[in-house]
């Protein structure tokens, strides 16, 4: 546990020195972003309990069809040239894809999390 | 319609609202609040891109809606119609989408830089094509591995493992390939070569999925889940969106850590598991000496007899129960035992079934309070005190060869110590070896009684004779 501190100390270190320097790329705040996510996730998943790894799964599934973002940005397209059509039927493409994921994802997600119920109280 | 950095701001906020999703998950009352606010999360997503970057003409809105809707209804019509039972394939098929859906936004971005801020058609900036070329051989590469996992767990594909020759070689030399296609197309920005990377990543994809069993299926399907995760991740690079880059990176882990621990609970390393060929037949080395030793066999009669005198009955449910669909049957025989005194516990091995939790989820759809489900660890010293062990459709998670025997594939895995109990009972269709292809010395002991049949009309038939 020790290093993983260490570590996000020398992020966050990164972070301010780049607020006062400026010019650092948004390449590196997005990594910086990135790599901090990916301790955060280390963390919520081992809490997460072992009952509940199939509704885990179903909901980062859900989740990562955030990618729906750029789905939109490309059938929002301005028909600039020719290729804007082609980007525009990819993009409609990834967000029928990505629709599917979201609702099906989050809805069998909440059709499996009210299954689990605790024991009745006896009578 | 909004400025750029509240944009930001509120794509922040949807990524922390995805951490709460997964946050609430760890504990089942809690998970439904958690599952909501992924659903805020996304839909803030959704509406700040449309905000942001509002498209100024109606064939994109009807584009946008029509999409939404479209997507929307076949997702949850299917999230309504799914069995509880094929819970394993849908997750591997919502993977497959997630992988396409990378490689669409991708081949998007390439031909529309502009609306993805990245440059111009024929100038995109060499580190978003990168990022750009590193997101699409991933997501193609979900895809296809998928693709292939649906197939194995919905029994479309054989569940053996299908060893090519030289298979390794093939692997390694179109891995490098794709390499050296990712490091030409950034240096030349050609459409072509971004095509080649998805096609290389397809098949590779498919090639390495194909040699692996179907018992190692909850390695694959978790594994695939991470890769998912970095596929969004790298094309939240592309498009500066930290929702993506912060999902993404939950998602990578969150997949990385079940199949870790799902390696654990077989005592296999990651590698061996990606490298496959593992899991044969069932029938494979069940011939021999050993199928001619008597088992002591019983019927549906003695199992209630004797559970009904016991004091306390452990229930290991395996994956021959969610192929029988036995759960409600099995909640119904457990009723029927309380309600004569007998303390009830179920015992879940980490790789019963076809997927991380897949038990946990089975018996929850039957009602069965998850207060009496217990993991492996938590219940594995009370199979002494138990008066029955009621093994229905598990093999490999109870064979005690795991803590004995030196020569046997599955020695060192996590087993549950069902020997300890009282009396063994073990429903199964036939003698046939378990997944690993390993014969279990339990079922010829003198405290275990072998029930043949189809795991949901013996359970039944048990039930019967509790009745009476």
């Amino acid at each position: 546990m020790g290093t993983t501190a260490e570590n996000l100390a020398d992020t966050a270190t990164a972070l301010a020195h780049g607020a006062i320097g400026g010019a650092i790329d948004p390449f590196t705040f997005r990594l910086a972003i990135f790599v901090l996510a990916i301790f955060v996730g280390y963390f919520v998943v081992w809490s997460v309990t072992p009952a509940l790894h199939t509704p885990l799964m179903s909901v980062t599934n859900a989740i990562s069809s955030v990618i729906v973002v750029g789905a939109l940005l490309a059938v929002g397209v301005e028909l600039a040239h020719d290729a804007s059509w082609v980007s525009k039927l990819f993009g409609f493409i990834a967000l029928v894809f990505a629709s599917v994921n979201i609702f099906g994802g989050f809805l069998v997600t909440q059709r499996m999390l009210a299954m689990y119920k605790k024991k009745a109280p006896t009578k | 319609m909004i400025d750029a950095n509240f944009a930001a701001l509120l794509y922040l906020l949807s990524g922390v609202l995805f951490i709460l999703a997964l946050r609430g998950l760890s504990s089942p009352s809690s998970s439904r609040r958690g599952n909501l606010l992924g659903m805020v999360g996304m839909a803030i997503a959704i509406v700040t891109t449309l905000l942001v970057a509002a498209p100024g003409d109606w064939i994109s809105w009807i584009l946008i809606l029509g999409g939404l809707g479209l997507g929307g209804g076949i997702g949850a019509f299917i999230a309504r119609q799914v069995k509880m039972t094929d819970m394993p394939q849908l997750v591997a098929a919502f993977h497959s989408l997630v992988g396409l859906a990378a490689v669409f936004v991708a081949a998007a971005a390439l031909y529309a830089p502009e609306a993805f801020e990245i440059g111009v058609p024929g100038a995109i900036h060499a580190q978003a094509l990168i990022e750009m070329s590193i997101g699409v051989a991933i997501g193609a590469f979900t895809f296809t591995g998928s693709v292939i996992a649906f197939a194995k767990l919905n029994g479309n594909m054989s569940g053996k493992p299908i060893i090519l020759p030289a298979r390794h070689l093939i692997h390694i030399v179109l891995a490098i390939v794709l390499l050296a296609l990712i490091w030409a197309f950034t240096v030349s920005a050609e459409p072509v070569l971004f095509w080649l990377i998805t096609i290389v990543a397809l098949v590779l994809g498919g090639l390495m999925i194909i040699p692996i069993g179907g018992a190692d299926m909850p390695v694959v399907v978790s594994m695939l889940n991470s890769y998912s995760g970095w596929a969004a991740a790298g094309i939240g690079f592309t498009l500066g969106n930290t929702a993506l880059i912060i999902t993404g990176a939950l998602v990578g882990s969150s997949g990385a850590i079940l199949s870790y621990i799902m390696c654990k609970a077989m005592n296999r390393s990651f590698i061996s598991v990606i490298l496959g060929g593992f899991g044969g037949d069932a029938s494979v080395s069940s011939g021999g000496a050993e199928e001619d030793r008597p088992v002591k066999q019983g019927a549906a009669e003695d199992a209630a007899f004797l559970m009904r005198n016991a004091g306390k009955v452990i229930i290991v449910p395996g994956y021959g129960m969610a192929v029988a669909q036995a759960q409600h049957a099995l909640r119904e025989m457990a009723d029927l035992l309380k309600s004569a005194g007998v303390e009830v516990r179920y015992a879940i091995h980490p790789v019963a079934g076809r997927m991380p939790g897949h038990m946990n989820v089975l018996l929850a759809e039957a009602n069965v309070p998850y207060d009496e489900v217990f993991e492996l660890e938590d219940i594995n010293s009370e199979f002494a005190q138990a008066d029955v062990a009621f093994v229905i459709g598990a093999n490999d998670v109870t064979n005690p060869a795991a803590k004995t025997d030196k020569t046997s594939p599955i020695y060192g895995m996590p087993v549950l110590n069902v020997e300890d109990a009282g009396t063994v009972l073990f429903i199964k269709r036939g003698m046939a070896a378990g997944y690993a292809g390993v014969q279990n010395e339990l079922f010829f002991r003198d405290n275990t009684m072998m029930l043949f049949g189809d795991a949901k009309k013996v359970t039944e038939e048990i039930v019967k004779s509790l009745g009476h």
